[in-house]
């Protein structure tokens, strides 16, 4: 009996220190099974990124953590919150930033970054947070003036402006051009460093890659693999391929293969590569449909 | 940065409902009159019209002193009122569904209440410049008196502020059936041409049907119209209305009726959500 309750007090402390903390989740809408018994552990402090395919469920399980959506079945607490039944004092402590909102286009972003502050109680400082994003220069202009990249350091501002634990950032690079997602990733890993929790689900493999501490797979309303990035899916152990002019060949020692080779053709091997899985051919495997 | 918030330590203090919707009020109105096309579409419909209207039929009613434009001026004194609320309000929240405002509203900390409170104190400040703009073109133009005993006025607030809460209420419920702001527009505006046509704005009722006059008693405008037209045209205008009188207690009554019944509507009917959204 004491056991049992040790356990349980365990349960409840490690779901009150988790930022996410999420069990058997299941969402249908009619006929479509959107999530199916997903789990989900999210630490504070880390930089998790969901991957899927679209369909897969991550929108809706993101919307559900978002306290946007209802859920059928399933233990889910964030920030030691249940998001189905949300507060304005939980609201406060959590950032998001929604996938497309074309919103406030007549104010300018000063007004809008200033306005928002006002609904929290312990918010940044509005010009601190709109030169943190880079827009220092664009402060007087209309938001329907700015640039696709420039609203989305907006949105970025409203997720950030409360000063909260917990941001969820919703595809936040679709779109972009590559210069301009570089520019966005070093701003999400500065919030990071602060110390922000960060949730984000990308189609961009390499935004994963660059951002996350921990990636998540969902496919098929579950999640599929876990792990580092550089470890998913046995990523971390696979064999590497070795390629030259006149062949190739898969090996766990690659080093060995190389010096091999090089004695072989006596110093330089022509057209030689060595190469790993990438997290896009990890990534390919899990979600193929069984 | 400022201070960190400790999820164990004592919640700060979060700001009054009251105090954001009044900063929403500004904001409101701020992005109103910075949006042009809306601007001209809410103001010019009652001002052109009764230029117009005015204009085309001037003729004085026997035995009353009062011209028709006249009793256009209050007529569409409760035209505009009711289109700064329910249209104005109809079409900018199906807006406000689709651009993704309510989303990322419902996302933060801000109390539903303050942005309805938001809505209300922007449809209070476009109804009254309309009624401003109204009055004047009656006095300029068509020769209206405003009347300076004190109980008109007062009969001219309480008509002002049941109609346009029970307008905007209802404009908050319209604003739930157009599926996107581009059919908010066609939705909103159609059933609010009609019903100032048979609530006595354009065409008197002396000049109707009787089940269409039974149709338009049931909704506000009639009744705002009427309540209008008892501050403005006096005594004497009493005789040109169906039963002699202004019945204002019957105006009270249908306004708060209609004030109540979109309270309830409101609350069942709204969608923070648009409909893509599932």
């Amino acid at each position: 009996m004491t056991g049992y309750r040790l356990i349980r007090a365990m349960v409840h402390y490690w779901r009150v220190q988790n930022a996410i903390y999420v069990r058997g989740l299941t969402k249908r809408y009619g006929e479509v099974q959107a999530v199916a018994g997903l789990d989900l552990d999210i630490e504070q402090g880390e930089v998790f990124a969901i991957l899927g395919p679209n369909g897969a469920g991550k929108s809706t399980t993101v919307e559900i953590l978002e306290g946007y959506r209802s859920r059928d079945s399933g233990e889910v607490s964030v920030l030691g919150v249940d998001p189905a039944r949300p507060t304005r004092e939980w609201r406060s402590r959590v950032g998001i930033v929604l996938q497309t909102a074309n919103d406030a286009a007549e104010l300018t972003v000063r007004e809008t970054v200033r306005h928002f502050a006002t609904y929290y109680p312990r918010p940044r400082d509005p010009d601190e947070v709109i030169e943190q994003v880079g827009l220092t220069g664009s402060a007087g202009k209309r938001v329907r003036q700015l640039s696709g990249g420039q609203r989305r350091r907006v949105d970025v501002a409203l997720g950030v402006i409360g000063n909260p634990e917990l941001l969820f950032l919703d595809e936040p690079t679709t779109g972009f051009d590559p210069e301009a997602r570089r520019q966005f990733w070093e701003l999400i890993a500065g919030l990071a460093r602060d110390g922000t929790t960060i949730v984000l689900t990308t189609h961009y493999l390499d935004e994963a890659e660059a951002l996350a501490n921990r990636v998540a797979v969902v496919a098929g309303g579950r999640v599929v693999a876990e792990g580092t990035p550089a470890t998913l899916g046995g990523r971390g152990t696979a064999k590497a391929r070795v390629t030259w002019s006149e062949g190739e060949i898969e090996t766990d020692d690659p080093t060995r293969t190389v010096i091999e080779l090089s004695r072989r053709y006596d110093g330089e091997v022509p057209g030689l590569t060595v190469t790993r899985p990438t997290l896009e051919d990890i990534y390919l495997r899990l979600i193929e449909p069984s | 940065m400022t201070d960190i918030a400790t999820p164990a330590g004592r919640p700060a203090r979060m700001p009054s409902t009251l105090a954001t919707g009044l900063a929403r009020g500004v904001l409101e109105t701020k992005m109103f009159f910075r949006e042009k096309d809306a601007v001209v579409f809410t103001f010019s419909f009652p001002i052109i019209m009764l230029v117009l209207f005015g204009s085309i039929f001037s003729d004085s009613l026997e035995g009353t002193g009062i011209t028709v434009s006249q009793l256009y001026t209050a007529g569409l004194l409760g035209a505009g009122v009711m289109g700064a609320g329910f249209q104005n309000l109809g079409i900018g929240i199906a807006g406000d569904r689709d651009d993704g405002t309510l989303k990322r509203l419902a996302g933060t900390p801000m109390p539903p209440a303050a942005y309805f409170i938001g809505k209300v104190l922007n449809v209070l400040v476009i109804a009254f410049l309309e009624s401003v703009a109204l009055l004047a073109i009656g006095v300029v133009m068509y020769d209206l008196d405003l009347p300076d005993e004190p109980s008109r006025w007062l009969t001219f607030a309480w008509v002002f502020v049941l109609g346009v809460s029970a307008a905007a209420l209802l404009g908050v419920a319209v604003s739930s059936l157009p599926r996107s702001a581009k059919s908010a527009a066609a939705v909103v505006t159609m059933p609010f041409v009609v019903l100032q046509f048979i609530s006595g704005v354009f065409i008197p009722f002396t000049q109707m049907p009787g089940w269409l006059i039974d149709i338009a008693s049931v909704f506000p405008l009639k009744w705002m119209c009427q309540g209008f037209r008892s501050v403005f045209l006096g005594d004497a205008g009493a005789a040109l209305e169906l039963t002699g009188s202004y019945e204002l207690g019957r105006v009270a009554l249908v306004l708060a009726a209609w004030l109540v019944g979109g309270l309830i509507l409101c609350a069942t009917t709204f969608r923070w959500k648009g409909r893509r959204d599932g």
